[in-house]
C-alpha cells in the first residue's frame, strides 16, 4: 500500500491543454474515484499517471518517489491498470495463459504456473480457463482477465479505467464487488475513474469531480446523498445524477 | 473428428492449421488453388518419376514434333521433350516462389511494423525508401537490378525480392497503426515489455494474416515477373526448364508450332490462377475467430 499525490499535473496535445494543473492526494489504503463528463481528462490522468502518456509536466509521486524516475520495472510493479473495455485491452491472438505469462516472463519471476492460477483464483475464474482465448470469453470474464493480468505483478497502486462501463449492469455489480472484495483481502490503493456517480458510491471513500481538464471539487462519498458540494458544476453534477436515479 | 483418436490436446498450431485446411477446402475455388498447389509441389518432388524423358537431352531428329507420338506435349526445337521439360520447370518455380518469400515476408514485416511502431523518425526514413521502391514498376526495377547484376536464376531472384517487399512492408505498417495504440498494446507497455518484445510478440501476429494473404497474392506476380525476366533473357539461362525462358524460345516458332508456348503459357496462368484463388480463400480462413475453433 502506497499514497498517491498529483501535483499540478498539466499535458497539451498539440495546441489544447487537455489538463489544468490537476493536484490530489490519495491516501494508502484508499479508494478515491474521478467523476466528470466525457472529455473531462478523467482517463488522461490515468495515462499520465501510468506513464503511457509521458510528455505532461508536474509530479506523480507514489510512495515517496515520482513515477518519472522510476525504473521501468519498479514502475509496472507498483502501478497497474485495468481498462474500461475489456473487448480491446485484451490480445485476440493470446490465449489467457500467454497474457498471465508475459508479465511473468519479462520480469522473470518464479512459480509461473503457480502464481497464473493463483491469480485466477483470485478472480474468480476457474484454473482451466488458462487455455481459453479472449474471442471464448464473456465480456465480464474477459474484464475479470484483465484483472489478473493488472494483479499478477503484485501492484500496490491499481488504477481502474472505467472498468465496468463497457459491461451489463448484471455483470458490472460482480465487477464490481471483485473489485471491492480484492482491495479489502490485498489492500490495493485505487484510483476510479467512472461517469457513474452510484458506482463512486459504492466503490470510494472521496471522489473529485472533473470538469474541463481541471479538479473543481474534492469530495467525501457522504456528500453525495446530500449533495454537499459547494461548487455549483459539482452540485449540478450530483443533482442529475440522483434525479436520475429516482427517475429509474 | 479425427482429434478423439489423438490425446485430449493438439497443440493450437496445430488445430489451427487443420481448420485453415478444412475451411478451405469448403470452398470451391480456395480448393482449386490448394489442388494445384499440392500438385505443383508433388510434380516438384517426384519429378524424375514423372518425367518420360530427360529434358536435357536434345534429339535433332525429333524437333518440332506435335504432342502425341511418345511426347506427351510434342517436342521443342532441339527436339527435347516440353512435358518433361514442364515437369523439372515446376522446381525451378517453386524454388523462386519459396526464396522469394522467405525473403521478402520478414523483411516487409519488420520494415512496416518498426516504422509503423515507433512512428516519426524511423517513419520518416523507412517509409521514404519503401516510396523510393515502389515509385519503380517492379519489372523495370528488376530489369535494372538484373542487368547490373548479370543474368543469372539467382540474380533474378534477387531482383524481385528487392522490389517485392514494399507493398509488404506498406501494408504491415497500415495494419501496425490500426494497433498501435490498442489498450493491449497500452497494457503490455504498462508490463514492463520492450519495443522490441512487443512489436515480436504482440504486433507481429496480428499482422501476420494479412501479410500472409498478401504474399499469396503476390506468388501470381513473383512467377509473372520471373518468367516475364526468363522470357527477356534475363532470368533463368538456358538450358534450365524454365517456364518463361520456354515461351521465349518457343515465341520463333509460335505461328506453325502452338504447342511450344501453349504448355508452359498454361503452366504460368493454372499457377498464378490458383495462388490468386488460395489468397482470396486464405483472407477468409485467417479470421481469428476460424483460427482456433475446436
Amino acid at each position: 500500500m502506497k499514497p498517491v499525490a498529483i501535483r499540478d499535473l498539466c499535458i497539451s496535445f498539440g495546441a489544447v491543454q487537455v489538463l489544468h494543473d490537476v493536484t490530489f492526494d490519495v491516501a494508502s489504503g484508499e479508494s478515491f474515484g474521478l467523476v466528470g463528463e466525457s472529455g473531462s481528462g478523467k482517463s488522461t490522468v490515468l495515462r499520465c499517471m501510468s506513464m503511457l502518456q509521458a510528455q505532461w509536466t508536474g509530479d506523480v509521486i507514489i510512495g515517496s518517489q515520482s513515477v518519472r524516475e522510476m525504473p521501468l520495472n519498479a514502475r509496472v510493479r507498483t502501478v497497474q491498470m485495468v481498462f474500461q473495455d475489456p473487448y480491446g485491452s485484451l490480445h485476440p491472438r493470446h490465449s489467457v495463459a500467454t497474457v498471465l505469462s508475459e508479465p511473468l516472463r519479462i520480469h522473470g519471476l518464479d512459480r509461473q504456473r503457480a502464481r497464473m492460477e493463483q491469480a485466477l483464483i483470485d478472480v474468480g475464474l476457474p484454473v482451466d480457463f488458462l487455455e481459453r482465448f479472449p474471442h471464448q470469453l464473456s465480456g465480464g470474464q474477459r474484464q475479470r482477465v484483465a484483472i489478473a493480468r493488472a494483479l499478477i505483478l503484485e501492484p500496490e497502486v491499481l488504477l481502474l479505467d472505467e472498468p465496468t462501463s463497457a459491461l451489463d449492469v448484471s455483470v458490472q455489480a460482480e465487477i464490481l464487488n471483485l473489485l471491492a472484495r480484492l482491495r479489502s483481502e490485498k489492500g490495493f490503493t485505487y484510483l476510479m475513474v467512472s461517469h457513474d456517480l452510484s458506482v463512486v458510491d459504492h466503490m470510494c471513500d472521496r471522489f473529485a469531480v472533473m470538469q474541463a481538464g481541471r479538479i473543481v471539487e474534492v469530495l467525501d462519498r457522504a456528500a453525495i446523498p446530500s449533495n454537499a458540494a459547494t461548487q455549483p458544476y459539482a452540485r449540478d453534477l450530483i443533482a442529475a445524477s440522483l434525479a436520475y436515479e429516482r427517475a429509474v | 473428428m479425427t482429434a478423439a483418436t489423438q490425446p485430449r490436446r493438439m497443440p493450437q498450431s496445430l488445430i489451427a492449421l487443420r481448420n485453415i485446411l478444412a475451411f478451405l477446402m469448403r470452398s470451391p475455388t480456395s480448393a482449386f488453388g490448394l489442388v494445384v498447389l499440392a500438385i505443383l509441389i508433388l510434380t516438384a518432388i517426384f519429378a524424375p518419376l514423372l518425367a518420360t524423358h530427360d529434358p536435357y537431352v536434345q534429339d535433332l531428329q525429333n524437333t518440332l514434333q506435335r504432342p502425341g507420338n511418345g511426347h506427351l506435349f510434342g517436342t521443342d526445337e532441339l527436339g527435347r521433350d516440353i512435358y518433361s521439360r514442364l515437369v523439372y520447370g515446376s522446381r525451378i518455380t517453386l524454388t523462386i516462389i519459396f526464396l522469394v518469400t522467405i525473403v521478402v515476408g520478414p523483411i516487409g514485416l519488420l520494415v512496416g511494423t518498426v516504422s509503423g511502431y515507433f512512428g516519426g523518425w524511423w517513419d520518416t526514413v523507412l517509409m521514404r525508401i519503401t516510396d523510393i521502391f515502389l515509385s519503380f514498376p517492379s519489372l523495370i526495377l528488376s530489369l535494372a537490378f538484373v542487368a547490373a547484376l548479370g543474368p543469372s536464376l539467382n540474380n533474378a531472384i534477387i531482383a524481385i525480392s528487392l522490389t517485392a517487399w514494399p507493398p509488404i512492408a506498406r501494408l504491415a505498417r497500415a495494419e501496425t497503426l490500426t494497433f498501435r495504440a490498442a489498450d493491449y498494446i497500452s497494457a503490455a507497455r504498462l508490463q514492463g515489455a520492450s519495443a522490441t518484445r512487443i512489436i515480436w510478440k504482440s504486433i507481429m501476429p496480428m499482422c501476420l494474416p494479412s501479410v500472409m494473404i498478401r504474399l499469396t497474392l503476390n506468388m501470381a506476380t513473383v512467377i509473372l515477373t520471373a518468367a516475364g525476366l526468363g522470357f527477356l533473357g534475363l532470368g533463368a539461362q538456358p538450358p534450365l526448364p524454365e517456364w518463361g525462358a520456354m515461351i521465349a524460345t518457343g515465341r520463333r516458332y509460335m505461328i506453325d508450332h502452338w504447342w511450344l508456348v501453349t504448355f508452359p503459357g498454361l503452366a504460368i496462368l493454372a499457377v498464378s490462377l490458383a495462388f490468386n484463388l488460395l489468397g482470396d480463400g486464405l483472407r477468409d480462413a485467417l479470421d481469428p475467430k476460424q483460427m482456433n475453433k475446436r
